[in-house]
């Protein structure tokens, strides 16, 4: 009885209404919500700063609004009108690039377009950010396990090699082979996670040392093997393999959409993530041994195998990213196939703050600003470079939490702790 | 001090509080962990600043910014946890921070000088050290007169003691005390902190006593030590454990001939036979450092053995895992509750169930079951009277009695045949200490062999039936708790016989 008497007194009111234990679950999701609301602040914040010093960048590059400027003292107006539309524009088809046109749309309204050109924006954002949302969750929880799995690139790398050649290699009915390559990639990943965790959990060899070094084993070797005969395209003398066999190309919606059968494996993926992570023993594991390895230990659990099948499982959702990219999007191996998703999950995972869910959105961001850079390139002749530029800005905002709360002089120590959580890793 | 106020969050750590210390006096600030004493001896030294209140020294208002203007004022501090560099000599050590330059800002090391300095300083006081020995391979006490030193070097008027006799023998303590008593003769002031009542009695001219953060009261050294500790808790506590005859039964936890090295390889653990019965608290006195984590973690499967037996009711343990170790029956309080007792991240109930998570009826190897989980911790919350808002806090937020009730609470909530407790009550208020004590005695009556290690011999003599005594991996003796402190204080100190010391150097 003591225990309930100082409860009441406690000065944050909030904590009083859960007295039902029904309601429980639900209220304290909610409280919880609204105290990391300081998070989700600083998040938005942070985007936000970033676009503002985009702004200025997207003036800078542009000779034209930055000559208006050498008059600034005696006609003010004409420098701040210039600016206001060449970066209004930039965002707006930052805008219209990633969500949707509403031109397009009312064209679709009137029946003088088509849905397809109305979604297409949509569909590009899911495509980009499909893949990131494996690379992240792979970042993610190898980082609530307390590794920092740099390798994501090279598990991708691997995914899309096993994922690949299962597509083309073999031939088998539609589904079931999709449904191979798919484990193929998974396995190959997985693999290649395997070998740092071993290495870890064996000798202590630092996964950030082993992953990064894996990452170019894996980038030179998949090189290497789209040149061998009957990896290559016989028809081709470039560095490109064998087309995906069409019975295991993830579904996709009808041209020119691209956006296919990957984001919804990612939905069910990052649900499947959540649930390990927070329900099960072996996430239990993993959380006890990512902050207090010694305490994981003390308690019973082995501090090595749960290091060694964490990087598995880190490792096959990077090799996972890796096969929906290459079958879903790419469609073929190029000594490129596999882009930055590896690293750029290291940024996801970041901004996500290494939340399933939070990775998820922070995936859709990235994938977001990816499709919308593409048409402010084409339409403003703003650098796609501007893209990389404000992932780069948030993700540094994000990482210097002090940083943005001094400049929106933000009151809430709290969430001090925020900025931490990604040097501990090492 | 006038007033002093500091404020973290929400919580008020000291609440107004006024402190005067006059010369050559031994001043004893005595409050229980968390009330508040480091806090407001950090101010002082300007480790932290206040939010309110003022410091006056010799009548003069000073604000410290940094410790180096605290020292610059006169104040000294030796640190609970010591502020030297292993592998730098003691006058190294000592100079660090206010280096003898010759030639400018750039310029060499004057080492010459910073030798003939501590030499000086150190017969000056009576406290020998030896200015070229590494401090790593200085004894704890040893290390400790080097803070001292280190700090005189300084010229300092007032000296603040952290805790400092936490890390001693008794013969270290009284050595300590006695140096305290020189150093006041010398018109030295002292502010020693601490929450042993018995040193305050000894030594102190003047008590102040903290509670939450607030003054609760000044004493002279003649108050009673039941008086002191009901100030500092704000309650009538027994500083007894009241307890039974034990009645030993049947062996549970044998070991015999068990050696065991340490990190660096050295031989902690040298040949140590012991028998633990069910219904009987066996004490391993010993101070800190002596093997006895060694022992321990090697009966828990936590650290590799050399050779020797552990068998736990005829069944080997040697080479089991620590899961298996935990399954075959044994509760394990560890030392040191922070780094290996509990997980601060995660909730009051999920720590409850740290060692039991895949076991029925809280999971399995493949889920959790979270409802088993929440009504177990509401249990035994409110069984163990752990002050949390809810089950769902985290344990970081507990102070350090709630946390190590949450440890004590999860190794008992399970049938258990052997209960390893190392160092049960460590930072625990006075409160929780005598809280835990009884279950401990509890535990003992149902029946289960109880091995406590301690490093505070008035924790051992009160809870144990028999105390095995631990000096430099050995078993020195097997003493029962009657026997005066002193000579168990002697046996901690290697001394077996009057007047022959074992083996006391390397």
């Amino acid at each position: 009885m003591t225990t309930e008497a100082p409860a009441p007194e406690t000065p944050p009111a909030p904590e009083k209404p859960p007295a039902k234990a029904k309601e429980e679950s639900f209220l304290n999701l909610f409280l919880h919500n609204l105290w990391s609301a300081n998070t989700v602040t600083v998040t938005i914040l942070s985007i936000f700063l970033a676009l503002v010093i985009g702004a200025v960048l997207i003036v800078i590059s542009d000779p034209t609004v930055l000559s208006t400027f050498s008059y600034l003292t005696s006609r003010p107006s004409d420098a701040l009108t210039a600016s206001w539309d060449l970066v209004s524009q930039a965002y707006a088809d930052l805008f219209k690039g990633a969500i949707f046109d509403p031109a397009a749309v009312r064209a679709w309204i009137d029946g003088s377009g088509d849905w397809k050109t109305a979604l297409n924006p949509l569909s590009e954002t899911l495509t980009y950010a499909a893949p990131l949302v494996f690379t992240g969750l792979s970042v993610a929880i190898a980082f609530r396990g307390g590794l920092f799995n740099i390798g994501g690139q090279g598990q991708a790398v691997i995914g899309t090699i096993t994922a690949g050649v299962a597509g083309f290699a073999i031939a088998l009915p539609a589904g079931l082979h999709l449904l191979v390559a798919l484990a193929a990639g998974l396995i190959g990943g997985a693999l290649w996670g395997f070998v740092p965790g071993l290495l870890k959990a064996r000798t202590g060899a630092h996964e950030v040392i082993t992953t990064i070094m894996l990452n170019y084993v894996a980038t030179l070797f998949l090189g290497w093997l789209i040149l061998q005969s009957g990896v290559q395209d016989p028809g081709r003398t470039d560095a490109v393999s064998k087309t995906i066999a069409s019975s295991a190309v993830l579904p996709a919606l009808p041209q020119p959409l691209r956006v296919h059968l990957g984001i919804v494996i990612a939905v069910l993926v990052t649900a499947a993530v959540a649930w390990m992570i927070n329900r099960s023993s072996f996430g239990f594991e993993l959380r006890a041994v990512g902050v207090n390895p010694p305490a994981a230990k003390t308690a019973g659990m082995s501090v090595g195998r749960t290091y060694i099948l964490l990087m598995v499982v880190a490792g096959g959702l990077a090799g996972l990213g890796g096969a929906v990219q290459v079958l879903g999007t790419a469609d073929r191996l190029t000594g490129q196939v596999a882009g930055n998703i590896g690293f750029d999950g290291l940024l996801v995972a970041l901004l996500g703050r290494n939340k399933p869910w939070g990775t998820f959105f922070a995936a859709i961001l990235y994938g977001a600003l990816r499709a919308g850079g593409n048409l402010m390139q084409v339409d403003v002749g703003v650098s796609l470079e501007l893209v990389t530029v404000l992932q780069a800005l948030i993700v540094i905002f994000i990482a210097a939490p002090a940083l943005v709360k001094t400049i929106f002089h933000l009151r809430n120590a709290r969430s001090a702790r925020l900025g931490t959580t990604m040097a501990k890793g090492w | 001090m006038r007033g002093i106020t500091k404020r973290f969050g929400d919580l008020v750590a000291n609440d107004h509080i006024d402190l005067t210390v006059e010369p050559g006096e031994v001043h004893a600030l005595l409050g229980e962990n968390g009330a508040g004493k480091s806090t407001l001896m950090n101010q002082l030294y300007g480790m932290l600043q206040p939010d309110e209140g003022e410091i006056l020294v010799d009548g003069e208002k000073k604000i410290f910014r940094s410790p180096r203007d605290a020292i610059s004022a006169g104040i000294g501090m030796v640190h609970q946890h010591f502020m030297l560099v292993p592998v730098f000599t003691v006058a190294e050590n000592i100079a660090l921070g206010a280096e003898e330059v010759r030639g400018g800002p750039l310029g060499w090391l004057d080492r010459r000088r910073s030798r003939r300095d501590v030499l000086e300083t150190s017969r000056k006081y009576g406290l020998p050290v030896d200015p070229d020995a590494l401090v790593e391979n200085l004894s704890v006490g040893s290390q400790q007169r080097v803070e001292i030193v280190k700090a005189l070097t300084r010229e300092v008027d007032l000296l603040i003691l952290d805790e400092p006799t936490a890390v001693l023998t008794p013969q270290e303590t009284d050595e300590l005390l006695a140096v305290m008593r020189s150093l006041a003769e010398t018109g030295k002031s002292i502010v020693f902190i601490t929450h042993k009542l018995r040193e305050v009695k000894a030594i102190a001219d003047r008590i102040t006593v903290i509670r939450r953060g607030r003054t609760v009261g000044t004493a002279s050294p003649d108050t009673s030590e039941d008086e002191l500790a009901a100030l500092m808790v704000g309650r009538d506590v027994s500083l007894e454990v009241t307890k039974t005859p034990a009645d030993p039964g049947r062996e549970v936890l044998k070991v015999s001939g068990l050696i065991v090295d340490d990190d660096r390889g050295i031989r902690a653990v040298d040949a140590v036979d012991l028998v633990v019965r069910s219904g009987e608290v066996l004490g391993i006195a010993g101070v800190q450092g002596n093997g006895q984590t060694e022992l321990v973690e090697a009966i828990m499967g936590l650290r590799p053995l050399r050779a020797g037996k552990v068998e736990l009711e005829d069944q080997n343990l040697v080479g089991r895992s620590t899961k298996q170790v935990l399954r075959a029956g044994v509760g394990y309080v560890p030392e040191d509750r922070s780094l290996d007792g509990v997980v601060k991240d995660f909730t009051v109930a999920e720590n409850l169930v740290l060692d039991v998570y895949d076991r029925a009826p809280f999971g399995n190897g493949f889920a959790m079951n979270p409802k088993a989980i929440q009504e177990s911790a509401r249990e035994w919350v409110a069984r163990f009277d752990i002050r949390t808002s809810s089950p769902q806090s985290t344990v970081g937020t507990l102070s350090g009695g709630n946390q190590q009730k949450v440890v004590v609470a999860r190794e008992m909530s399970r049938p258990l045949k052997l209960l390893v407790a190392s160092q049960p009550t460590r930072g625990v208020d006075v409160g929780s200490i005598e809280f835990i004590h009884q279950q401990i005695i509890h535990e003992r009556d149902l029946g289960t062999a109880v091995l406590v290690v301690s490093s505070e011999l008035d924790e051992v003599v009160g809870l144990a039936d028999r105390i095995a005594v631990m000096y430099r991996g050995r078993i020195l003796a097997i003493v029962s708790p009657d026997m005066p402190r002193e000579e168990i204080g002697l046996l901690m100190a290697g001394i077996t016989g009057p007047g022959q010391e074992a083996e006391d150097s390397e």
